[in-house]
């Protein structure tokens, strides 16, 4: 496939190949998933402790229907959207390393083996770093694979330590031996795996602190790459958060769910606000990445506080609610970056001041990207809502079931949650507007013309997934809580809530959602209203007219931009949001400084994590580094000199 | 409930007229208003889409639906299940979503403005207006606007200090959400202070008629709210048809109450600079974590 000269050629069978294996992915995970065996089968190879072993259960099932779903519309969308390479850059390897990043994924979350479980998400890591460095004509995308390729291998080299020290206390690197065997070991090594595993795979899944990488490396992947990276890669984090923490692991202290509700929490609220200060499509869909990870957290933490206090029915609510929102972000954000994509490759820029109008020249793809930005918005009828719902439920729960430290970081959490919907709703309304709704901002948007057949198909499936899963929640919530209760940790366990056809509830009667009536109900009401204001006023005329703009020319430059829609909300976020502002001006006359040429002010946010964490860390290493180079002399009777220190060193400390 | 909504706005009109020494229009005015508006023709901006055209069928319907699923005048429909805490926020935030992007749909530099305005509050209200609810849901034990009444009515009189705070929380949401003083003056067309009336600014006729109506339902939704989950009582519990007149009358006198009290607060304070709205909505979520941590 790389040596394929043919860029047609080259593009038709690298994603046919992937559709292929997506199809295959689906059917067999939905196999797993309906008739419920565990499939699992073994290679040993001739390595000592390395054996190709796969394991697939019901949850690696459900994140291989994930990757697949997705997979299998982010290649129908890319038969058409590669298109816009063809001459530019070779699509040979565009399509090897995506058929590898794609099978990495999948290898991922069925590896049952430490030691093969790092060499394929290597296999993931690494091919995603070349397909973010795939357009790499443009400098800044070079950099922000180098950014990523440095977090990922920080994020490896803290797992292999969590594994290292598993391998330790149980000597095997099997997960099945390890999950049998890590009971007899002190609850310490339990906790130090837990941060290691926390810091390493929080890294991939974009927590912050770690996020550094993400809003740098998602968008300068091709648009149907970052519809993976976005919508299912950061999910292999969160996978392997439930697989260690609720699976291998033993019982789940409390300070365990309680961090991960916190760093949820702030993830959430912060990525969130991020998001509303870029005016770069694809940075600002990255940022919405964090907030929905932080989201899928809230979940997840509640789920393991439940846990620790015992109680099993609570635990399942949350899991159940973290899966369904993982699901329901995989396709609401793939859509979003696929509609990115289309809207990029029609105006040649990220830069959303630069859209504008764009809802008559792509119909259709504004339909999607709404569909997109009202369920990522968590609003009903589609499937954000009911998610976010749950995610609400399981911490009301908390407040209601914990006592007093505990239920404080519930109400923090809710309350983070209630502020992220507003905000999150915000900024899809100033995504939206700015790039679909008035007047076209620059000449690039007049050329713009509907996207191919091949796009528009993805895009198509994926927005009427949304509105599909929104009123068939009640029987997706079976599916999933049928994948939470296949786990060991909660086999027994009666769920919280029951869901029928109709309606979801809890079973203590606190709270029930029906999400095909709301649909229902909102078709009706709309309906009758439009008939009845038919009936009223059928006789009377519209007329079409210009925006009335006191009696001034319209220019593009009266509309609203996309950074001044979001300066009230950053302003009063200033203390946590840092702006800054640059102003530089330039003279025509040098000297005497009274004729401006041209002047510029440059608005930003500061970048607080690279500032207050990363550049110590980083003086650090380079000081230590420092200090390190005094003992390496060059001379060769010296390094001989240390040889024979730690030698005699060693021989006494075996001896004793 | 949308007979009666305009209503509502007749009084609070009326009241302040009178505070300002005026006679002021009839209470019946916005009924003459909408009828007028409803036989008018319409102007629509060219730059204008689809979104422009069915935002206020959409905005409407959202508040008729919502008025369907609150308690009004009796806590015996609390099988409905659209009457849930959540729901009935979020599709508050479903209208507000559309209102803003037909704001920002015909491309004036008024329209754009109001809708990041209006985003801006609504999306620090949500927090406050959410919580305030709470309170009262955690201890009636339920989220169902109905069971939460009937709940509160057979308080005990010492459970009512943490309502107290809950019920200033959600009256400050409240202002918010609805677009009165101090957030937003419903009279104003002055371009640097107005919210709502921006982001309406190039409607006219029948989808006009639609949007004011919608905004006179969301008063009386919010009025109804305050009044019911607060002061429940009267509120008719069984299904005799005997005491539905009686508890019909009483509904209506709290409401009108209601209304009586935001006219009085809107003649008496003053519009706030827009930069210190927020201090005020954390200031009701605040007021609601701690009504929150005394109820539970």
């Amino acid at each position: 496939m790389v040596l394929s000269k043919n860029d047609r050629l080259a593009n038709w069978w690298g994603n046919s190949f992937a559709i292929l294996g997506s199809c295959v992915g689906l059917l067999f995970s939905l196999s797993v998933l309906i008739i419920g065996s565990t499939f699992s089968f073994n290679i040993d190879s001739t390595l000592p402790l390395l054996s190709l072993s796969f394991s697939v259960d019901k949850l690696s099932a459900f994140f291989i229907f994930l990757i697949s779903l997705i997979a299998l519309l982010a290649s129908i969308y890319a038969l058409g959207y590669v298109k816009h390479y063809y001459k530019k850059y070779n699509i040979g390897a565009l399509g090897f390393f995506y058929n590898i990043f794609l099978a990495g994924m999948v290898m991922v979350v069925s590896a049952h083996n430490a030691l093969f479980f790092l060499i394929v998400w290597e296999i993931m890591s690494l091919a995603s770093y070349f397909l973010v460095i795939y357009e790499n004509k443009e400098k800044e995308n070079v950099q922000a694979g180098s950014l990523y390729f440095i977090m990922t291998h920080v994020g490896t080299a803290f797992i292999t330590l969590a594994f290292l020290l598993l391998y330790r206390s149980t000597g095997s690197l099997d997960f099945g031996v390890i999950k049998e065997t890590i009971g007899n070991s002190s609850p310490l090594i339990a906790d130090t795996v837990f941060i290691l595993a926390l810091i390493g795979f929080g890294t991939k899944a974009g927590i912050i602190p770690f996020h550094i990488w993400l809003p740098n490396a998602h968008p300068a992947a091709p648009s149907h790459v970052s519809a993976l990276m976005s919508g299912v890669m950061i999910k292999t984090g969160i996978y392997m958060f439930i697989r260690m923490f609720m699976d291998m692991l033993p019982d789940a202290p409390l300070w365990w769910g309680v961090v991960i509700l916190i760093l949820g929490a702030i993830s959430s609220l912060f990525g969130v606000l991020y998001a509303l200060t870029e005016h770069d499509i694809k940075r600002l869909l990255a940022y919405h990445s964090i907030e929905n990870i932080g989201i899928i957290l809230l979940g997840l933490g509640s789920s393991l506080v439940f846990w620790s206090l015992d109680m099993k029915p609570l635990a399942v609510l949350s899991l159940v609610a973290a899966l369904f929102h993982t699901l329901n972000h995989a396709i609401f954000k793939a859509l979003l970056f696929l509609g990115a994509g289309s809207v990029i490759s029609q105006t040649h820029t990220r830069n959303m001041e630069e859209y504008g109008g764009l809802i008559k020249y792509m119909p259709q793809t504004a339909l999607f990207f709404l569909a997109g930005s009202m369920a990522i918005s968590a609003l009903p009828p589609l499937n954000g809502f009911f998610s976010e719902w749950m995610t609400f439920q399981s911490l009301f729960s908390g407040i209601m079931a914990s006592n007093v430290p505990v239920r404080w970081v519930f109400i923090l959490a809710a309350g983070s949650l209630a502020f992220t919907g507003g905000l999150a709703a915000m900024c899809f309304v100033k995504a939206f507007g700015v790039t679909f709704l008035a007047r076209p901002r620059s000449e690039n948007v007049r050329h713009a013309r509907e996207s191919g057949f091949a796009l528009r198909v993805g895009m198509a499936v994926l927005a009427a997934l949304t509105l599909v899963i929104g009123f068939t929640a009640g029987s997706i919530t079976n599916a999933v809580s049928g994948v939470v209760s296949d786990l060991s940790a909660f086999n027994s366990s009666e769920p919280a809530f029951f869901s029928t056809i109709q309606t979801v509830g809890m079973r203590n009667g606190f709270a029930s959602i029906s999400m095909p009536l709301i649909l229902a109900s909102l078709i009706v009401t709309m309906a009758l209203t439009f008939f009845a204001v038919y009936l009223v006023s059928r006789n009377r005329k519209t007329k079409i007219g210009r925006t009335w703009d006191c009696g001034t020319t319209l220019g593009p430059r009266m509309e609203i931009t996309a950074t001044g829609f979001s300066n009230s909300i950053v302003t009063i976020f200033r203390g946590a949001l840092k702006p800054t502002k640059q102003t530089s001006i330039e003279y025509r006359d040098e000297d005497m400084r009274y004729f401006q040429k041209s002047s510029t002010v440059e608005l930003g946010i500061q970048d607080i994590y690279n500032r207050y964490f990363y550049q110590p860390v980083h003086m650090l290493t380079i000081k230590a580094s420092e200090y390190m180079k005094r003992i390496q002399s060059g001379n060769i009777n010296m390094y001989v000199l240390y040889i024979l220190a730690i030698l005699i060193a060693l021989l006494f400390a075996s001896g004793m | 409930m949308p007979a009666v909504s305009p209503l509502c706005i007749g009084v609070v009109r009326k009241i302040k007229a009178r505070f300002q020494n005026r006679v002021g229009a009839g209470i019946f005015q916005p009924y003459r208003d909408l009828w007028k508006l409803f036989h008018k023709d319409e102007v629509i901006s060219e730059d204008a889409s689809w979104i422009f055209k069915c935002a206020p069928y959409l905005i409407f319907s959202t508040t008729v639906i919502i008025g369907a699923s609150i308690p009004l005048f009796t806590t015996i429909f609390s099988i409905n299940v659209l009457g849930d805490l959540l729901v009935v926020i979020y599709l508050i935030a479903l209208g507000t979503f559309f209102l803003a992007l037909a704001g920002m749909d015909v491309g004036s530099a008024f329209g754009g403005f109001g809708s990041s305005r209006e985003m801006t509050v609504a999306a620090l209200t949500e927090g406050g207006l959410m919580f305030s609810i709470l309170v009262p849901a955690f201890s009636a034990h339920s989220t169902n606007l109905f069971a939460i009444s009937g709940a509160v009515a057979s308080f005990s009189f010492f459970a009512f200090a943490p309502m107290i705070l809950a019920l200033a929380a959600f009256i400050i949401a409240m202002l918010a959400e609805t677009g009165r003083f101090p957030f937003d003056n419903p009279a104003t067309h002055l371009e640097l202070t107005m919210i709502h009336e921006a982001m309406v600014l190039e409607y006219s006729g029948k989808r006009l008629a639609l949007i004011e109506w919608a905004a006179a339902n969301k008063f009386f939704i919010f009025l109804a709210l305050g009044a019911n989950l607060f002061f429940p009582w009267g509120m008719s519990s069984s299904e005799r048809l005997g005491d539905v007149p009686l508890a019909l009358i009483l509904f209506f006198a709290k409401i009108l109450a209601f209304s009586v009290f935001v006219a009085v607060l809107e003649s008496t304070i003053v519009k706030f600079r827009f930069f210190r709205l927020p201090d005020l909505l954390f200031t009701s979520f605040i007021l609601s974590i701690i009504a929150m941590s005394l109820t539970i």
